[in-house]
């Protein structure tokens, strides 16, 4: 089920700024590949590219080894989760048919069985969740059942854009928690997006650290912590450490 | 029961016509005159003289009462939306012709006529048909006291004592140079203060004392009602003012037989009648139908017919007994008036919505649009509807046209900031989730757009509601039809009997909207007046296991 993604030499532009600059990137089929970087890094558009959000200026995007301009936009998004930061579930929809609309979409026959299944799985029964309004859930949950949502229709792939960002320390650990087994059972391949590291280390295999529009390094925490690529990573890892020392202290 | 017949003459849609005529109307084997007047009552009187004398000869006639004024009123003959209506040679002369003519002519009212009727029909292929007898000339009127006060007789005599006078005139009259600018070149007229006024007030200002002087004219019922003396005119300085009925080229052409008959009452009128006639309109409060019809019937034109029973008001009813004795006139015009609200908006949101939408997949055009837009709701209405004449004529065709245009704005400011702004976190993200532009639109924008798109929808109505009550000036009836005739007439319960239900049928289509906008809102938003039935079936629902 589950694809890997390539990025070769990604370059683009919004009018005079480059947003991408020459990035290349890979994640294997079910790891899980977080981009960190602060704002204005490009770490979004890149991430953007995989669903043809954003269709670079040059450059190559595979998803399963197959450029993504072969296929049409709406496919393909249709076979790729995506998770944005402030949810973006419809207000006016209930929870079931939210978590439904990508099984509509693709004319699956037990859309509404997919959707429940799904709802299960973020530890939202359907039975109690279905039939509520999102506005009728708490910040926590509501991201768990954008979650839902990105993953019913069973993609092989899941692209995530700061989920976590806007939630409560504790629901936020709830969440990472709850998103690494489900990423793990359904082998989910991960391309994250993030500014913090720390929440990278937790969830993703490998780190992507970006800067201006370019890879600054590309590997494992233990790697980036022992033996950092650049001052720019030295730096990010010691602010990391940092603002964790005085509270172990 | 005039507004009865009005209703049924009042129209350019037949389809309407059918729908509200309930009946009334005969069988035709011809067209109908269109008989039209200008809305203040000698106007009314004199069109309704030369609609009932058309029917007493077998014509079929509609009447368009109350046209706006003279712009509109001429604008109609011309291009042939009416067949006849009563004029004045000098307004004629001065307001249609722009002439001007040396003083040996103004002095002689049948060279004036002579002047008038031949530049008419070279310029405008339109005949007047020979004068009706008497002179509605403008008069300046003092109150009996002030004329004993300072030896008012004419108005050299008010030129010699105008800096002691504030005088309240129309603000036509200040304006124009046959009006107060002449007076003040060829007199030397120049009072203290002048304050503009609107006709129907000018009588009382000048009866509680707040001014000392007005303009009239001098078959003025109302100059009968408060005892005022009219100042006499020793310069000759105002145009002769005969009165005449001016017909269309096309009815010339295709029934010379209603000309005929409409000469019939050329110099069977003069002054003193038609004041008095006036007078039992605008002071007694006589019935129009019922005034017109005993002057014909006293003119030998017509026989005394059956359906002469005073239609005098009972004036000790009072308001509410008013209201209730016109109930079905009222509701008549009501439906009507809907009708006219209903057809316009309906084909304003059939544009606009789909314009808003549109300009939303075109941001770049879509300011300067909408602006365009808002533009046409800063033409005042009057001057809307006279622009339509000479492209529809009157009735109910232009009114429809003219009050679609003021409701496009509302509506589709509304659904185009509706649309662009409905929750772009929820736009954004079922499109990274596949879904196509017009799913977007359909199950994501437009259903959280609703409010937004009622509210300019709810706007529109109630803007349409009001500006329908001006659609009488030109001819397409309404609750408008008996406030223009109770401002030419003075008449504050006509006035109310119009605005009052105008007034509440603003409130009801409001009140409506409200609730059709209540069954739009998104579901999330929706307060509990259905529900929807919930959509878990639980034994689709499996274990995680099954995943």
């Amino acid at each position: 089920m589950s694809a890997s993604l390539s990025a070769r030499n990604v370059v683009h532009r919004f009018g005079n700024v480059v947003a991408l600059d020459g990035v290349s990137l890979d994640v294997a089929a079910g790891q899980a590949t977080a981009i960190v970087g602060e704002s204005g890094s490009g770490k979004t558009t890149l991430l953007r590219c995989f669903n043809r959000l954003v269709e670079p200026d040059a450059g190559e995007i595979l998803v399963d080894n197959r450029d993504v301009r072969l296929q049409h936009p709406v496919d393909l998004r249709r076979s790729i989760g995506y998770v944005q930061q402030h949810g973006g579930l419809l207000p006016h929809w209930r929870v079931l048919r939210n978590v439904e609309l990508v099984p509509v979409l693709r004319g699956m026959d037990d859309a509404n069985a997919a959707a429940a299944r799904a709802l299960d799985l973020v530890g939202l029964p359907a039975a109690d969740f279905g039939s509520r309004f999102p506005h009728e859930l708490s910040g926590g949950q509501r991201q768990r059942v954008a979650l839902a949502r990105s993953i019913a229709a069973r993609p092989g792939v899941i692209l995530l854009d700061e989920p976590f960002g806007a939630l409560d320390a504790i629901s936020r650990a709830d969440l990472q928690g709850s998103f690494t087994e489900l990423r793990k059972e359904l082998g989910l391949t991960t391309l994250l997006v993030t500014h913090d590291l720390a929440e990278a280390g937790r969830l993703a295999d490998q780190i992507v650290v970006m800067r201006r529009g370019k890879v600054e390094q590309h590997g494992p925490m233990q790697a980036l912590v022992q033996t950092p690529a650049t001052s720019y990573v030295a730096q990010l890892i010691e602010k990391a450490r940092a603002g964790l020392e005085p509270l172990l202290a | 029961m005039r507004w009865a017949q009005s209703l049924r003459a009042v129209t350019g849609a037949a389809v309407l016509n059918t729908i509200l005529s309930t009946g009334a109307l005969q069988a035709q084997t011809q067209r109908p005159v269109i008989v039209a007047s200008k809305p203040f009552g000698e106007s009314y009187v004199l069109a309704e003289m030369f609609a009932q004398l058309l029917e007493s000869r077998g014509f079929t006639v509609d009447r368009r009462r109350g046209l706006g004024a003279t712009e509109i009123a001429f604008g109609a003959l011309r291009s042939g939306a009416v067949d006849v209506y009563p004029e004045y040679t000098g307004t004629g002369l001065v307001a249609i012709l722009h002439d001007t003519l040396p003083d040996s002519v103004l002095a002689d009212p049948r060279a004036v006529f002579a002047h008038v009727s031949a530049r008419f029909s070279s310029l405008y292929q339109t005949r007047w048909l020979p004068p009706l007898g008497f002179q509605n000339t403008y008069a300046i009127a003092v109150s009996r006291a002030t004329a004993n006060r300072y030896h008012l007789r004419t108005l050299s005599d008010l030129a010699r004592e105008s800096a002691h006078l504030s005088a309240g005139f129309t603000a036509d009259f200040i304006g124009r140079s046959d009006g107060l600018v002449g007076l003040a070149r060829v007199y030397g007229i120049r009072p203290r203060v002048v304050r503009p006024l609107a006709p129907a007030v000018k009588y009382q200002a000048l009866a509680s004392g707040a001014v000392d002087v007005i303009d009239g004219y001098s078959t003025d019922g109302l100059l009968a009602r408060y005892d005022l003396l009219t100042l006499v005119d020793d310069k000759h300085f105002f145009p002769p003012y005969e009165a005449a009925a001016i017909v269309s080229a096309r009815l010339e052409r295709e029934e010379p037989r209603a000309i005929a008959t409409l000469i019939l009452l050329s110099g069977r009128l003069d002054e003193l009648t038609m004041r008095r006639l006036n007078k039992r309109v605008e002071v007694d409060r006589e019935d129009i139908a019922t005034v017109a019809r005993s002057e014909l019937t006293a003119l030998g034109l017509v026989g005394a017919g059956p359906a002469t029973h005073a239609v005098t008001e009972s004036r000790q009813s009072g308001f509410w007994g008013y209201m209730w004795e016109r109930r079905a006139t009222i509701g008549a015009l009501t439906a009507r008036h809907l009708l006219l609200v209903a057809v316009a908006l309906l084909a304003a949101v059939m544009v606009a919505v789909p314009l808003g939408l549109g300009l939303e997949r075109t941001r770049r055009i879509a300011e300067p649009t909408i602006g365009a837009l808002g533009v046409l709701e800063t033409i005042p209405s009057i001057a809307l509807l006279a622009f339509m004449i000479p492209l529809l004529g009157v009735g109910v065709i232009p009114a429809l046209v003219a009050l679609w245009l003021y409701a496009l704005y509302p509506i589709a400011r509304g659904t185009y900031t509706g649309v662009r702004d409905a929750d772009p976190d929820a736009v954004s993200a079922a499109e990274a989730l596949g879904t196509t532009a017009r799913q977007r639109l359909l199950w994501v924008r437009l259903p959280l757009a609703a409010p937004v798109i009622m509210a300019g929808i709810r706007t529109a109505a109630v803007i349409t509601v009001g500006a329908a009550t001006l659609a009488a000036f030109i001819g397409a009836g309404g609750l408008g039809e008996p406030i223009v005739a109770g401002l030419a007439l003075a008449d504050t319960r006509m006035i109310l009997s119009g605005a009052l239900p105008a007034a509440l049928l603003a409130l009801a289509v409001d009140g409506v909207l409200a609730l059709i906008e209540r069954l739009l809102a998104p579901a999330h938003r929706r307060t509990k007046l259905w529900r929807r039935p919930i959509r878990v079936d639980n034994r689709q629902i499996t274990s995680p296991s099954d995943v």
